[in-house]
């Protein structure tokens, strides 16, 4: 049985549309043409990225994966508008945005697999592993946004949920705390339409998610979320509110995934129709921003082509260093439980025989 | 008989129940339209109806808070975690609410609730779906936590979880789930909760165990026979809150030896409170000292690592030939 799902109205903030033509020349963000084309690079190497995750998870040569493609406007042009300062905090699906802020690939194919050194993000880059616990990002991110205000740093937080994830109390929670305090906090909602199989009809019976932030008393939009200038525009602003001392702001960005929900037995076609994928695609973030670029005169069919020809090379060379990194030991793993490993628990490794050799990777 | 895998007795159990009394209700994330994560529902929702199988919003608290209220309005939730990592977020209403309920209000309210949650290891799931979190419950007084071994024990234990009075929580093994297949009876039928069975007699060595670890159990049982000619008794605990005493020391007055296999981390757990029992209560009936199986003291590990963390038949037999050496 499969539940129909209405195409949400477009979002509130649009600047270009899916023939990729500016809406109203006074909406384009401040954005230098360089600017652009890396928006545009970071979108197509993502969705070739994507494309090899999936069909590397079915040869089971990844682990763990949540897929990207049609969220790449959301992930892309949120993350494009932070500075390399400011902290995020991803879930699960947002692996594009810690990577585009820092984290290097070859660590995020680790952690697909399962290895402690994925999650071990590089000194001096801000953001923490994928969380997998549903809203717990949103108020960590309201302390993280506390510390920053606290120091006075001209720094944002931002943290990543999805539809259903908006139904958590830590959502309400987080988003009550930053408005009490003012905190320079963002909180991005990527509205895809399911959290799972659940559509988000049955997730809450606001019609927009963003109109949540009323009862904190912050201030929420909506913008299209297949639209990376949208998107971008809207974090842009968000980011020069915040650092300005004006508090949080909720973005809720329209969007849709295309694929399942993670690579580990979900089947879409229990809970959505092919007429509503259709729809989606036909609003496809990258198709629309392509035709903008081009029309500019910022986009060929030679950078295109620069641009997967160095996908494939780059995530495949990811994916060998990933490979390579040395296996995991009972007591990497151990050292890492306290900052001092108590005497009891060294007593566990020494005597559990699966010392530094003997562990697989 | 049908031939079936644990997901489907499960599934035959909650279908079962829902026939039998109106008063059953499931919900959870994904329940519902989608049959649930593992399909343990599939269908329900589309043969007993939405007022009856449901999916809820993304919200474990609100989850478990629905189930307290609904029970105490004489309803008999069953509520899915959809996996048990995810319980933290609904521990108040769990352990700080339903399991006190019947005892802060003096028997006026109580709590018939089953929480089901797929848990466990070795089948590489991402953080915080796999850790045997059960020790948490099996200290919280008011609650009755359960394990099954094997479809068999999934259905029968099942139905007696829903049917109970007060609130239990059932944890289902992920790698029980479709591994084997055994004889589950398509009728409806009960097994007791808080009673341990004896899945394998010997003479020698208790060895105590539940969930998935029965089966290592079971088979490192097999290997000290052939290996070294050794009688070991199996004992699977089926609730671990409450434990049932009696047969584990019914089996020590005859092997006088013992030991605990558990999954989960090694301290202040299931395998800590069956031994200090067995301290209290047959201690003079052993003849060395009570050993337990268990991972080290860490978060249950990155997936690359779970083969080695997790106790293997091996270390098992090797802990068996130690014990008997006391
Ligand atoms: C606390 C918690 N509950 C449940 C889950 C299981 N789960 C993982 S993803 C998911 C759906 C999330 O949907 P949404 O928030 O809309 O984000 P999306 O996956 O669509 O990006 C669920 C129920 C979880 N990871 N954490």
């Amino acid at each position: 049985m499969s539940i129909e799902t209405p195409v949400r109205a477009q979002g509130d903030l649009r600047v270009i549309d899916e023939e990729g033509q500016l809406i109203d020349p006074n909406s384009l963000p401040e954005i230098t043409n360089e600017k652009l084309t890396q928006l545009m690079e970071r979108m197509l190497f993502t969705r070739l990225w994507d494309e090899r995750a999936i069909k590397w998870t079915r040869q089971g040569k990844l682990g763990f994966y949540a897929p990207v493609s049609g969220q790449e406007a959301a992930m892309i042009g949120s993350e494009a508008a932070l500075s390399p300062d400011d902290f995020i905090l991803p879930s699960y699906r947002d692996v594009p945005q810690a990577v585009w802020h820092g984290w290097p690939l070859y660590q995020a194919f680790l952690y697909s697999f399962g290895h402690q050194q994925g999650n071990q993000i590089p000194e001096g880059v801000h953001t923490l592993p994928p969380q997998i616990i549903i809203g717990a990002q949103v108020v960590q991110a309201a302390g993280v946004a506390m510390a920053f205000k606290l120091r006075k740093e001209k720094r944002v937080a931002l943290a990543y949920i999805g539809d259903g994830g908006t139904s958590q109390g830590d959502f309400y929670e987080g988003m009550n705390v930053a408005g009490v305090y003012r905190l320079p906090l963002i909180l991005m909602i990527q509205n895809n339409q399911f959290a799972i199989s659940v559509p988000v009809e049955k997730q809450t019976a606001v019609k927009e998610l963003a109109k949540k932030a009323e009862a904190a008393g912050i201030e929420g939009k909506r913008v299209d979320g297949m639209d990376v200038l949208a998107v971008y525009k809207a974090v842009q602003e968000a980011v020069q509110k915040a650092k300005a001392g004006g508090g949080p702001t909720m973005i809720e960005a329209l969007t849709f995934r295309y694929g399942p929900h993670t690579m580990s037995g979900d089947d879409p076609g229990r809970y959505r129709t092919k007429e509503l994928e259709h729809d989606w695609r036909a609003r496809d973030p990258l198709v629309r921003f392509r035709k903008f670029l081009q029309s500019k005169g910022l986009w060929t069919e030679e950078a295109e082509q620069r641009v997967e020809a160095k996908a494939k090379e780059e995530v495949q060379a990811s994916l060998d260093q990933a490979n390579k990194y040395p296996a995991m030991t009972l007591a990497s793993l151990a050292n890492h439980m306290y900052g001092k490993m108590p005497r009891e628990l060294a007593r566990q490794v020494a005597g559990s025989g699966l010392n530094a050799d003997s562990g697989v990777k | 008989m049908a031939q079936l895998t644990m997901i489907e007795a499960i599934r035959s159990a909650l279908s079962q129940a829902l026939e039998k009394d109106e008063r059953v209700l499931i919900f959870g994330e994904d329940v519902g339209v989608s049959g649930g994560v593992f399909r343990a529902t599939d269908g329900l929702m589309q043969r007993f109806g939405e007022e009856r199988v449901f999916d809820t919003p993304l919200a474990e608290s609100s989850i478990a808070g629905l189930a307290t209220g609904l029970s105490i309005q004489g309803f008999l939730p069953v509520a899915e975690i959809q996996f048990f990592g995810f319980v933290f977020e609904a521990m108040d209403e769990i352990i700080g609410q339903a399991a006190r309920m019947r005892f802060r209000t003096g028997g006026r309210f109580h709590c018939p609730i089953v929480y089901r949650a797929p848990f466990g290891g070795g089948v590489k799931t991402p953080e915080l779906h796999a850790d045997s979190l059960e020790g948490l419950f099996a200290q919280s007084p008011g609650i009755k936590v359960v394990v099954p071994s094997s479809p068999y024990e999934a259905k029968g234990l099942l139905l007696s979880a829903i049917f109970d009075e007060d609130p239990v929580l059932f944890l289902e093994h992920m790698k029980l789930y479709r591994s084997f297949r055994e004889e589950v009876p398509e009728e409806f039928y009960t097994l007791p909760l808080g009673e341990a069975k004896v899945v394998r007699e010997g003479k020698d060595l208790t060895l105590i165990s539940y969930g998935a670890m029965v089966r290592t159990a079971l088979k490192s049982a097999e290997m000290a026979e052939k290996e070294q000619g050794l009688s070991v008794e199996v004992i699977d605990l089926r609730t671990i809150s409450p434990l049932d005493m009696e047969t584990i020391v019914t089996s020590i007055r005859k092997t006088h030896r013992a030991m605990v296999l558990q999954e989960a981390q090694r301290s202040a757990g299931v395998a800590a409170e069956v031994i200090a029992r067995i301290n209290e209560e047959a201690l003079y009936d052993l003849e060395g000292p009570v050993l337990r199986v268990t991972p080290p003291d860490t978060v249950y590990p990155f997936t690359l690592f779970e083969k080695e963390w997790l106790p293997t038949e091996q270390l098992v037999l090797d802990q068996i030939s130690q014990a008997m050496q006391a």
